[in-house]
């Protein structure tokens, strides 16, 4: 029997080759009925990747095939040229690895992709399509994901504006379900980065912009409370997080205008979220004592700084899936060469794998 | 013997140190159990020392500088036992190894481990204002080693530059929380710990007692700045540091005159 990953990711194919595979999660029947003893789909906006085990060799083509069957977009079913790649035994238990653990990703160290295996998988076990095999693969899979995420700092920190910003109001106030937040001007950006901090518990929002109809409609989109323009500085008394991006030529905030505002929340910071271009406060702002203040350009700083940190650990995570790789095969060949010598079948030589043994 | 448990308890505190400074280095630190572990093995020697010696002298093992030093040591260490978990404060104990490395390491090599000549006699009073004066010691000592912790997450907050260290630390808030409650039971136990030494039977030495009352006062302008919110968190955190290093001076010149004048 043989183990084997074929698939296309974001490295190998855009997003139109890419969707072409919607909805092939369920392929499993197919592909055990192409050939597949054992048979897992993972399917993800980012991938789509077959784990299979079988007797005889399943081609490429014979699984493209099994998969276009059962995507959303039906287009006549050519495979030949599509970007598939293909990994077989020691390979394919390695790319495992570090799809898992997140090296794979787009964004290197994001987790979002554990949770998708250990749904495939559990998916795929429901169904009755993995076997021992599979079994053994994936729990290693999900082992070295999580020792990847404790050993190293690979997960550190945020790597998008929106996330930064949320994360640093955690590192500020703790939990969120307290804080009071601001929203000035009904941009886009500002109502993605009040959604996120909503996401993790604020629930007490106010939005204020110069057209008091837009400010309306957002606060009722984010289920906040609107705030007519010209009361936003008593606002400022109240609020522990301000996210602010008008389209003001001159600074709404200076040093000047916030410092009586300040003067009864002495032991209350205020994060200031600027991402207005140009800035609607002013940077001598972030001297003030107790004011946190993070303009477009620091949350892309502190992203980059993240991602630059992430990148930095890829070579002690390839070190713990090296180890894990080795491991895993030496122990599937040890218990392979035991089967055989209970069974008098000969010893296995190499580390192939034997799904049928395991 | 004694000497030898505290050599070993110097090792485990040591063995922290270590470990955080190579895992700063390498920039993937996380606190994590050896910390913990290694700070509990060693305050299981502190304790076996000061308990070997209390034996041997018959009474509270704070007969002379050397003493003094262990014995603010496990304080420190007791007190980031019972608080650092309550407030997921696990990184207190990078911060609190090192302070506490420093007491026993000076103790150990310094020539201050004088026995007097004379057995010194029980003074259970005496006993009860120096240790309780002791623990409070270590509370102020964790409200500034959190002093520290926060310094150093604010400077990085402000300066946009966020270190390894800095994903590792308490949320601002939480931290000035601790902060807060640390100072609260160390002046409560500071202020037991000056009362009780009105009661010891001993005549009061003038200036030591004026030098305690200005610590006292020292924290309690803190703590009234703090409950009226008259003083940032900032301010507060690095006024929990030069309290201590005045408490700690202060300690210093107690035993010292102590030492050299008369039998504490």
């Amino acid at each position: 029997m043989n183990l084997f990953c074929v698939g296309l990711s974001h490295h190998t194919a855009n997003v139109q080759t890419r969707e072409r595979f919607a909805g092939s999660a369920s392929a499993e029947r197919s592909l055990r009925t192409a050939g597949c003893a054992e048979a897992l789909v993972l399917a993800t906006c980012n991938r789509v990747e077959v784990y299979g085990a079988s007797e005889k060799r399943v081609s490429t083509d014979e699984i493209a095939q099994s998969l276009l069957q059962n995507s959303e977009v039906s287009d006549g079913g050519h495979t030949s040229a599509l970007p598939f790649y293909r990994y077989e035994a020691e390979k394919c238990v390695q790319h495992l690895f570090r799809v898992a653990s997140g090296l794979d990703s787009m964004v290197v160290g994001e987790t979002e992709i554990l949770g998708q295996t250990k749904k495939a998988y559990q998916s795929a076990r429901a169904s009755g399509a993995v076997g021992p095999c599979l079994h053994r693969l994936f729990q290693r899979a999900f082992r070295v994901a999580k020792q990847v995420r404790t050993r190293t700092e690979i997960t550190r920190g945020s790597v998008s504006v929106g996330s930064v910003a949320v994360d640093l109001a955690q590192k500020i106030f703790g939990e969120l379900g307290n804080c009071k937040v601001l929203v000035l001007g009904a941009g886009e950006t500002s109502e993605r980065t009040a959604r996120a901090l909503i996401s993790r518990g604020v629930s007490d929002l106010r939005v204020s912009n110069r057209s008091n109809d837009r400010g309306q409609e957002l606060a009722q989109r984010v289920g906040g409370q609107a705030v007519r323009f010209d009361k936003w500085p008593q606002q400022c008394r109240e609020i522990d997080i301000l996210i602010t991006s008008t389209s003001s030529e001159t600074p709404l905030l200076t040093p000047t205008n916030l410092e009586p505002m300040l003067a009864n929340r002495v032991d209350r910071p205020l994060f200031i979220i600027d991402i207005a271009v140009p800035r609607d406060v002013d940077p001598a702002v972030n001297e003030m004592e107790g004011v946190y203040l993070y303009d477009i350009d620091a949350l892309r700083s502190v992203a980059e700084q993240s991602l630059a940190v992430r990148r930095q650990q890829i070579a002690s995570a390839e070190a713990i899936i090296a180890e894990h790789v080795a491991d895993f095969l030496e122990k599937v060949s040890s218990e392979l060469n035991r089967v055989s010598r209970i069974t008098g079948h000969p010893p296995v030589a190499d580390n192939s794998l034997h799904a049928s043994q395991l | 013997m004694d000497r030898d448990l505290l050599i070993i308890s110097t090792i485990c505190f040591l063995a922290a140190v270590v470990r955080t400074a190579v895992a700063v280095r390498a920039g993937v630190f996380r606190p994590g159990r050896f910390n913990f572990l290694a700070i509990g093995l060693g305050f299981l020697f502190q304790a076996a020392f000061l308990s070997i010696r209390g034996h041997a002298l018959g009474r509270c093992p704070l007969t002379n500088l050397f003493e003094v030093f262990i014995f603010l040591a496990w304080s420190v260490a007791l007190i980031y036992m019972l608080v650092g978990p309550a407030y997921r404060l696990s990184l207190m104990g990078a911060f609190t190894a090192p302070l506490v490395v420093l007491l026993q390491g000076l103790a150990l090599i310094a020539p201050i481990d004088v026995r007097h000549p004379v057995k010194v006699p029980a003074n259970s009073s005496l006993e009860f204002h120096a240790s309780v004066s002791l623990v409070a010691y270590g509370a102020f000592a964790l409200a500034c080693i959190a002093g520290v912790m926060y310094l150093v997450q604010e400077r990085q907050l402000k300066t946009h530059q966020l270190r390894s260290i800095f994903y590792h630390l308490p949320p601002l808030t939480d931290l000035f929380t601790a902060i807060t409650r640390l100072l609260w039971l160390g002046f409560i136990l500071y202020t037991v710990g000056i009362a009780s030494g009105f009661f010891t039977g001993q005549p009061l030495p003038y200036v030591q007692v004026v030098a305690a009352i200005a610590v006292w006062l020292l924290y309690a302008a803190i703590l009234q700045g703090r409950y009226f919110r008259r003083i940032a968190p900032k301010r507060v955190a690095a006024l929990c540091i030069i309290g201590f290093s005045a408490a700690l001076t202060l300690l210093w010149g107690i035993t010292f005159s102590a030492q050299t004048h008369s039998v504490p």
